[in-house]
């Protein structure tokens, strides 16, 4: 908790990440009005004391569509950001451990992966399946790959060096026992860091995919398919973006802010930042 | 050097192969009939079976995927069936969206992101570099597609500047042609711009605390000239690398921004393609857009070597 409060920009990040996290689970059973209440006689209100954020096209409480919402983008990016982890940093510590064919093999893998924009992915997928959730989860997730894969066996080859990784390999531990009990643990918090990048990375890119349509379909909302439906009359009705767009800025930024504090907090030695936005 | 410029060419057409492999494959696995999609429910069995016979559909998935590729070699990228036209002309006429789009936007960027980079870095601390970061961090936060609704709003609609939207052919009226691009090349640039100040700024503080910059303080320079001849030069070659991965992302990025201003580039032709199901258009669009992300890599990676001989040499056998 000291800790903490030592890297203000970590307290604010986290602290305004978890307000929208509050935010979108409150949506699962509570909204100020029901999502699907469509009051064609008071659309396109301002922000008033009934309904803090307006209404849209269609009547509905803007409030209540940005917390549902938030709950979608923060799913879909958390659930690519599981399938990036869960794949990426199994490869990276094989990589890590094991060398020479293994390695070769996984990062071969990655730089073909890193061929493929979640874009393209997400193209092919909805081809095959149609669009849908599960589609941004996959193409973000299968772009996460590799990313993981990279932190995960950088962490690894570092600590693999250490003396009592070789202490452990002498006492007859296997490679997947020492990447298990003395890797994983020890590049753990690099995997929070990037776990967080690629959180906000996510929430970017479900934005993107569902504003294209590739994403959320109704009658689910996310903020990208807020932007979609209000694409037609931005012109005329700008409110209607410039809410779901503020909201995905704000909430990039908490997680970046938490990102960068986690970094400083956890491991001084890894201050610096070049993570890339997909596009 | 040669021995490394063969291996990444090597490397280059080995990616594209695969890459053609895994998108035909995951094309082909598909569930549903182009054939039966295309004529829709009723159509007879015959009919279904006969247009089956006319896309190829009856020849097995080998002989189709490698009658694909080797008609790539040749520029024929197949016959689209719900265009009726040939995939490799859909394209050509889309891309002279697209690529200027993604170019003006990687000209921006470089022009915008790196000098303020350099600014910060050589302001490190001072409330300038504060501000310069703080910037940069909402920059990388903005979604680029609403970033262009908003520069639709303000100079389209608010000042009347610029085109709100649509595009008029190279052809008829190059000025209008670049003027429709403005909006959205910048915003797709907003956020690579951000990124790039940022590492820019990161590599040259890592660069400046160095013995050579010393040495150069040490025969005379002032800290100003040393960090400009000595230390921007090292400094760029990181921000080389992450340039060339931008580059590939703004070209997918095109696709997204494209919705905003309704131009008719890659995007557009992509997503009727696939509400269409078109497959052959949807496997030819998707190889040249990997084209052009693994042709950056690759041209990178080369620019990268000619710079720093340190590279060549280690990564030559």
């Amino acid at each position: 908790m000291r800790r903490l409060l030592q890297h203000p920009s970590l307290a604010f990040g986290l602290g305004a990440t978890l307000l929208f996290v509050i935010a979108g689970l409150a949506s699962l059973v509570w909204t100020p009005y029901p999502i699907e209440q469509i009051n064609v006689a008071r659309r396109f209100l301002g922000p008033s004391p009934e309904h803090w954020l307006g209404t849209d096209n269609l009547g509905r409480d803007m409030l209540a569509l940005v917390m549902s919402g938030t709950f979608t983008s923060f799913r879909i990016a958390a659930l690519s950001v599981l399938i990036g982890a869960g794949i990426g940093v199994p490869l990276g510590l094989a990589a890590a451990v094991w060398g020479g064919a293994v390695e070769w093999v996984v990062l071969r893998l990655t730089d073909f992966m890193f061929a493929f924009p979640a874009v393209i992915v997400a193209i092919l997928i909805a081809t095959l399946l149609g669009p849908g959730d599960a589609n941004a989860v996959i193409a973000i997730g299968i772009f996460n790959i590799p990313v993981f894969a990279r932190v995960a066996r950088g962490g690894a080859m570092s600590i693999n060096t250490l003396d009592f990784v070789a202490a452990a390999r002498l006492a007859g531990l296997g490679n997947a026992a020492i990447a298990l009990r003395h890797l994983l643990p020890n590049i753990t918090s690099l995997i929070i860091v990037q776990g967080t990048i690629q959180l906000s990375l996510g929430i970017l890119a479900e934005a993107g995919l569902s504003y294209i349509g590739l994403g959320t379909q109704p009658p689910a909302t996310s903020l990208g398919l807020m932007l979609r439906d209000a694409q037609g009359m931005f012109l005329v009705h700008p409110w209607l973006t410039i809410v779901p767009g503020l909201a995905i800025v704000f909430i990039v930024i908490a997680l970046n802010l938490a990102g960068d504090g986690l970094r400083d907090a956890l491991d001084p030695r890894l201050r610096q930042g070049t993570n890339d936005v997909l596009a | 050097m040669t021995a490394f410029i063969i291996r990444r060419l090597i490397g280059f057409a080995v990616t594209l192969f695969l890459a053609a492999a895994a998108i035909f494959a995951v094309l082909n696995v598909l569930p549903g009939d182009p054939a039966q999609f295309t004529l829709g429910l009723n159509a007879s069995p015959r009919a279904v079976e006969q247009l089956r016979a006319q896309m190829g559909l009856d020849r097995p998935a080998l002989e189709r995927f490698f009658e694909w590729v080797f008609g790539m070699l040749h520029g024929d990228f197949g016959q689209s069936y719900t265009q009726r036209a040939p995939v490799a002309k859909l394209i050509w006429e889309r891309v002279g969206v697209t690529i200027p789009l993604a170019l003006m936007a990687m000209v921006i960027s470089a022009a915008v992101g790196l000098p303020l980079g350099i600014l910060a870095a050589r302001r490190r601390g001072k409330p300038l570099d504060t501000m310069l970061m703080v910037l940069a961090q909402t920059g990388i936060a903005i979604p680029n597609f609403w970033f262009g609704m908003m520069l639709t709003l303000v100079f389209a609609v608010g000042l009347r500047w610029l085109p709100p939207g649509g595009f008029t052919p190279w052809q008829e009226n190059p000025g209008l042609a670049f003027r429709s691009l403005i909006l959205p090349s910048l915003a797709l640039a907003l956020p690579q711009a951000s990124i790039l100040a940022r590492v820019m700024r990161t590599a040259l503080v890592d660069v400046t605390g160095q013995d050579f910059i010393r040495t150069a303080r040490a025969k005379g320079l002032t800290l100003g000239e040393a960090v400009w001849r000595h230390g921007v030069r090292n400094a760029l070659l990181p921000v080389l690398t992450i340039m060339g991965l931008q580059f590939a992302f703004l070209i997918a990025g095109t696709i997204i921004v494209e919705n905003v201003f309704y131009l008719p580039g890659l995007g557009r032709l992509i997503y009727t393609a696939v509400s269409e199901r078109d497959l052959v258009l949807v496997q030819g669009a998707t190889i040249i857009l990997v084209l052009a992300v693994t042709a950056t890599m690759l041209v990178t990676d080369l620019a990268y070597a000619l710079v720093d001989p340190r590279l060549r040499e280690r990564v030559a056998p």
